[in-house]
């Protein structure tokens, strides 16, 4: 698949404001005053952020606002009303706060479940695609709703749960890894499905439809960068996850902790490049691209 | 809506026999032609003069080649459009509502005035039937012509769609496949009309008819010539040992 920049961002962002957000909104650290006044900022600029840098790759966001409408069967649909009525709980939570330095707990809790619900949803809309094997396995929430809570971890300093946290993340995400190369060839779709001719023989692509490229294979049928998969999964697993690590092992410094969330960030962001880079579509069986391409 | 129906009154669809496409991509023009000129969003292109001209199609024919265990490699022209699923991943995917799947009829439309061209359904789609149009960015599909088969402005003859009417092999049949009693219901029966990628789960209305078995013997007086000698005699048996010497 096609990895725009827009949706990684998206995706990147929003799950670290919200993973922010659901540690907050725990009472881990019980913020007030000037102090939760910038925690919460940080946490609104990264969610809000990533959701308008989503609209970005739309043909039309003008229309945005008609996304609302489908919300009984789009994912994206409820994504949109999930992170609209999250962002709602966790404003009315922080706005108190901060003004009336008055906490209420509860709310809080609430809003921290809402986060976790938000981010699920997100994953679904890839999750749900199941044209595309890699995605459409349990384990794409799982891996959005750990990263979520690491990076959260990590930008609300709660160092011990931290350092688990990205640890398992990183472990979690290695497996993953190892699983999702697999289940294309164990969806059972081939070219030989696709054309619905593997009676007669072997299928491959002999011409295709036209000599340049089209929507579909810029879209879809992405490979560029593939040969440099395995080098990228080691650079992220060590920006997002070892190095952050190491640093939050050493006594602290402000610093320090700013160039952890800053590894992990670039980290992160390569893990979600890859994610859209190696996702491998059905429709390429139709331009004569193997699964293992 | 983007809730499927639960079932619709017909399944107009088309049926494609593989075995009598010649792979001339007529049918390719003509549907660019129609929904060009017609309902919808004009199907654009761009750099079409260029280095790098890309533009938007409803339909697209690939060519592949099927090798057997044994024996000679076969050629087959294989034309690909929206397959108007019965369970249409494209359509529930849709956040707009723009993506729906007539009650009626059974074909599946974009409403390109509330198409955000987040482009989602493109990637549901298994078959690579959907493609933003690269100047309108709205998802453009094929409408089964829509806008010919109810046309009563039309004459009786050119009431289906533009592939079909003008495939000059007859490759292309349209009809209701919901029907067991159809023209192209019976023709799915007799030749074994099948679905692409059923794995998917998609429900594809579109059938494809493979193509017929190769003669085993292909030339019938072959057999009654005479065998050309393995070790040549007389004057070529002289000739070949001759140069053999050399």
């Amino acid at each position: 698949m096609h990895p725009a920049a827009s949706i990684i961002t998206f995706t990147t962002l929003s799950g670290l404001g919200f993973g922010l957000l659901v540690f907050l909104g725990l009472g881990f650290p019980p913020v007030e005053g000037l102090n939760a006044f910038i925690f919460f900022a940080v946490a609104f600029a990264l969610a809000v952020g990533g959701l308008i840098s989503s609209t970005f790759h739309l043909g039309h966001p003008e229309r945005a606002l008609k996304a609302f409408t489908q919300w009984r069967t789009s994912w994206l649909s409820r994504e949109g009303w999930a992170a609209v009525i999250t962002l709602s709980v966790m404003g009315l939570f922080a706005g108190l706060i901060v003004l009336f330095d008055l906490r209420i707990a509860p709310l809080g809790w609430l809003g921290a479940l809402a986060c976790l619900a938000t981010v699920y949803i997100t994953s679904m809309i890839y999750g749900s695609i199941r044209s595309v094997p890699r995605w459409a396995h349990w384990s794409t929430s799982a891996m959005f709703l750990a990263y979520a809570l690491s990076g959260g971890a990590l930008l609300s300093g709660q160092v011990p749960a931290a350092i688990i946290l990205l640890a398992l993340t990183g472990i979690g995400q290695f497996v993953a890894w190892q699983a999702g190369d697999a289940r294309f060839a164990a969806s059972g779709s081939t070219a030989e499905t696709a054309t619905g001719l593997g009676h007669i023989g072997k299928v491959r692509l002999f011409e295709a439809p036209h000599s340049g490229g089209n929507y579909l294979t810029k879209e879809m049928v992405f490979v560029i960068g593939r040969k440099h998969a395995t080098k990228l999964r080691a650079i992220a697993l060590l920006l997002a996850f070892a190095a952050p690590i190491v640093i939050l092992l050493l006594p602290f410094y402000h610093m320090l902790a700013a160039l952890a969330v800053l590894s992990h960030l670039c980290g992160v962001l390569i893990t979600r490049w890859l994610f859209f880079a190696e996702a491998e579509h059905t429709v390429s069986l139709y331009y004569g691209r193997s699964a293992a391409a | 809506m983007t809730e499927l129906p639960a079932s619709t009154m017909k399944k107009l669809g088309l049926v494609i026999d593989l075995d009598t496409c010649v792979g001339c991509h007529a049918c390719v023009t003509s549907c660019k032609g129609w929904n060009t000129e017609n309902y919808g969003a004009a199907l654009s292109d761009k750099d079409a003069y260029g280095a790098d001209p890309v533009g938007s199609f409803l339909n697209r024919i690939h060519s592949f080649e099927i090798q057997p265990e044994t024996g000679p490699a076969q050629t087959v022209h294989f034309p690909k459009s929206c397959l108007h699923c019965e369970d249409a991943p494209c359509v529930t995917v849709c956040p707009t509502g723009a993506s729906y799947k007539r009650v009626e009829d059974g074909i599946v439309l974009v409403n390109e005035t509330d198409c955000i061209g987040c482009g989602l359904c493109a990637w549901a789609c298994p078959y690579g039937a959907r493609e933003m149009d690269p100047v309108e960015q709205v998802m453009k599909k094929c409408t089964l012509c829509v806008d010919r088969i109810y046309n009563e402005n039309l004459p009786e003859e050119d009431r289906q769609p533009a592939c079909v009417r003008t495939c000059p092999a007859g490759a292309r049949h349209f009809g209701d496949l919901g029907d067991p009693d159809s023209d192209v219901s019976r023709l799915v029966a007799e030749r074994g009309g099948f679905d692409l990628m059923p794995e998917q789960g998609t429900k594809p209305v579109n059938k494809y008819l493979p193509p017929r078995p190769k003669d085993e013997q292909i030339d019938v007086l072959a057999p009654f010539l005479e065998p050309v000698a393995a070790t040549p005699s007389g004057f070529l048996g002289w000739l070949d040992k001759a140069l053999e010497k050399l």
